[in-house]
């Protein structure tokens, strides 16, 4: 124990070093670079605080921004609930459940941008035979981001919720049950309580995600129509890169997005931790 | 013991990780030494052309950020052979389609920067003005046949075109040909589509007869994806801007009234309506899509440019089977148009490299306007059309393919080529704008005032914005 005290800096000095120069400094120089205008990260010139009263004149963003908190809404809701459904029923003892769970785990393993371009072919291609496609109005292509998260995610939030499933107690359960408890209850009042340590986890995932999406954005409907399918991250890209001159603007849209990712998974954090209880 | 043997797995990776980084570096010194002594070695070697070139050719690097995907091998297998002359090491990298000012943005704000780049006209130029080394007193600049062909910022010369472009409406003259031999054909041959009012003739009898003719429609679907809504949100605009700046006497402004725009309307009503789809579908078909659709022969018409014959032509249609058309959109005079000729691809050297990158650079594109090789690459196996007077000296130095014939033929043949007015266009904002209004517009979600309100509205916002009004 002493002599991991004693080296513990040099264990630390690897990690502490790749996070100094890949996270703290490029976030410090992209605050920086939000109040500065800039064609390259290099000729910046320092202007105070024109970009940020550009962001809001810019309806693009606003529409992102709405766009975004709707879609963080709907996907944790079904994923969540959908990883719970099936978590439980993977958890009771029938056959296959090892391969039922691997099976639904997979999506997780393949990419974003991939990901983007099956479903906009399955997508489409259902689409055909009402003539339309997933770029015909936003709302399609909001729907095609749900089903695609959903399906995406759902295997590992259920990964997460069946660990905390498989951690409830057994004579809780059969203490409520002795108890006469209905399923409905147990489940309610018992399971659901001594799962809050997994909910908290898989609602900051999910709802990080949802707000931090972007190549399967990108992939799926890349903003058409008319930038009206654009999440936060992607309205960000393509001011930074897309707009001559804006390159500033799209830094500050980023420094503004990053205090809200955060102050938004901080209160859930708040909200869910207080809900959590002593085992 | 499991868990020990994983550890110390990942232990190695991390460790492999953390030291990638360091060894490209080493990697790229190693090039660098090995270059320097290349040249050494090319100093002393007995070709007098290579050594003529490897004289002043620099002790500098040349590294290329190439525009056009279609072209990347070319390039790469150009800058090697230079490299073998010289020792001089050229780096070509290619940006993936529609990319490039992203990959230009990045890849300038490292160390090694590209030493040649090129912007795609005044627009373009304004964002990269500070970057650009003036080229005035260059051999390149030198080789240039007129000033109509450089971007000039008061006297520096910032860019220089490398390539002459020309578009219009590609047909299919096996189809034309069948279509003319059918009973109550509206025309007698493709010569005679001389004005808006007969092409939509033709269009429509076409995609009345699509069938008997074994077409999909008359024209390649008009895609609005991003691969392909340029051809319309750019490439067609120009038209009503183009007679408007004509009627103006006007190169650019800062506000545009859109007087042609019915003209705009009445030639996007006739892609979209005599098509190869349905106009809600638009919002999805490709660049690939429309290419593929006229190579395949189920469209007679195609709108797109001389830098396409590779795309129409791999799925067997011949040089026989190409023609290509103005694009009529009802302007008065327009039996006198031609097709639309110019150019949207400039050099520009980087200013902020090392004054000897500058002179290898330099050095590099007189070469590849002025050597044998070069020459050759650049006209035939590349295609361009060049404003270099060096190719002038020998015919094998123009380049051939039926669509820049259709284009010399009307140059001949006394007709008015159209200016690429869309450089002046204000910004990209501005044409994604009036794209996504003209694909909502196609499909039915939208009306054409938003055309108009985009096109109109969003030029004099844009151009405000991007001049800092």
């Amino acid at each position: 124990m002493k002599s991991l005290k004693k080296y513990s800096p040099v264990f630390v000095l690897p990690t502490f070093a790749a996070f100094m120069i890949g996270f703290i400094l490029p976030f410090i120089a992209g605050i920086y670079l939000s109040f500065c205008k800039f064609t390259t990260v290099q000729d910046a010139k320092f202007v105070g605080f024109s970009n940020y009263t550009k962001i809001f004149q810019d309806d693009t963003f606003v529409h992102a921004l709405w766009y975004t908190i709707l879609f963080t809404i709907v996907s944790v809701i079904t994923i969540n609930l959908f990883a719970f459904i099936i978590a439980s029923f993977l958890t009771k003892a029938m056959k296959g459940t090892n391969l039922f769970r691997t099976v639904f785990f997979m999506p997780n393993l393949i990419g974003g941008i991939i990901l983007g371009w099956i479903w906009q072919l399955i997508i489409n291609g259902v689409l055909l035979y009402f003539n339309r496609t997933i770029t015909y109005s936003e709302v399609y292509g909001f729907w095609g981001l749900i089903v695609l998260m959903n399906w995406q995610q759902i295997g590992y939030m259920m990964i997460i919720y069946i660990a905390g499933i498989q951690n409830i107690p057994g004579d809780l359960i059969e203490a409520a049950q002795i108890d006469g408890a209905s399923k409905w209850q147990t489940l309610i009042k018992v399971k659901i309580p001594m799962l809050m340590p997994s909910i908290t986890i898989c609602t900051f995932l999910t709802m990080t995600n949802g707000f931090k999406l972007f190549d399967q954005n990108l992939a799926l409907t890349g903003g058409a129509p008319s930038e009206k399918s654009q999440l936060l991250a992607l309205n960000i890209f393509e001011t930074f890169y897309g707009r001559n001159g804006w390159e500033g603007v799209g830094q500050a849209k980023a420094v503004v997005f990053c205090i809200l990712v955060i102050a938004i998974a901080m209160v859930q954090l708040k909200a869910t931790r207080s809900k959590e209880v002593q085992q | 013991m499991k868990k020990k043997i994983v550890c110390a797995m990942m232990c190695v990776a991390m460790v492999a990780t953390s030291l990638v980084g360091c060894g490209s570096k080493a990697d790229d010194t190693a090039t660098d030494n090995a270059g320097t002594e290349t040249t050494d070695d090319a100093a002393g070697d007995d070709a007098a052309a290579a050594d003529d070139a490897a004289a002043n050719a620099g002790s500098g690097k040349v590294y290329y950020l190439n525009f056009k995907p279609e072209q990347a091998e070319a390039w790469q297998d150009l800058a090697a052979s230079y490299t073998d002359q010289t020792g001089v090491e050229v780096v070509v990298e290619t940006a993936a389609s529609g990319t490039y000012e992203d990959t230009l943005k990045s890849e300038m704000a490292k160390s090694e920067a590209p030493t040649l780049f090129q912007v795609n006209g005044p627009v373009g130029l304004a964002n990269w003005k500070d970057y650009c080394y003036d080229l005035s007193g260059t051999a390149l600049y030198d080789q240039v046949k007129s000033d109509d062909f450089v971007l000039k910022d008061g006297d520096a010369v910032q860019g220089i075109a490398y390539v002459i472009e020309t578009y219009g409406i590609i047909y299919n003259v096996k189809l034309m040909q069948e279509y003319c031999a059918m009973d109550g054909a509206v025309v007698a041959s493709a010569d005679e589509i001389n004005s808006f009012d007969t092409l939509k003739a033709v269009a429509d009898d076409i995609q009345a007869k699509k069938d008997e003719l074994g077409v999909l429609g008359a024209f390649a679907s008009a895609g609005m994806d991003s691969s392909s809504d340029w051809r319309f949100k750019t490439h067609l605009a120009n038209l009503p801007i183009y007679y408007e700046y004509k009627d103006k006497g006007i190169g650019s402004t800062d506000a545009i009234e859109g007087t042609y725009l019915d003209n705009y309307k009445q030639i996007w009503d006739l892609y979209i309506t005599d098509s190869t789809c349905d106009k809600a579908l638009l919002s999805s078909k490709t660049g690939e899509d429309a290419a593929a659709e006229f190579a395949c022969g189920d469209a007679v018409f195609y709108q797109n440019g001389t830098w396409a014959y590779g795309d129409i032509t791999a799925d067997g249609l011949t040089d026989d089977d190409l023609g290509m058309l103005p694009i009529y959109i009802g302007a008065p005079g327009e039996e006198n148009q031609g097709l639309c000729t110019g150019s949207e691809n400039y050099w520009c050297v980087n200013k902020n490299a090392s004054e000897e990158d500058i002179q290898s650079t330099l050095a590099f594109l007189e070469w590849v306007v002025t050597s044998d090789e070069g020459r050759d690459c650049l006209a035939n196996t590349m295609g361009f059309t060049t404003p270099f007077k060096a190719f002038d000296e020998d015919v094998k130095y123009k380049a051939q393919n039926p669509l820049i014939s259709a284009a010399d033929g009307y140059v001949a043949a006394g007709k008015t080529s159209v200016a690429w007015c869309f450089t002046s266009m204000p910004s990209e904002t501005w044409k994604n704008g009036v794209g996504a209004a003209l694909t909502e517009y196609a499909q039915g979600t939208g009306d054409w005032d938003a055309v108009k309100t985009a096109f109109v509205d969003g030029w004099a916002t844009e151009y405000a914005a991007a001049n800092g009004q």
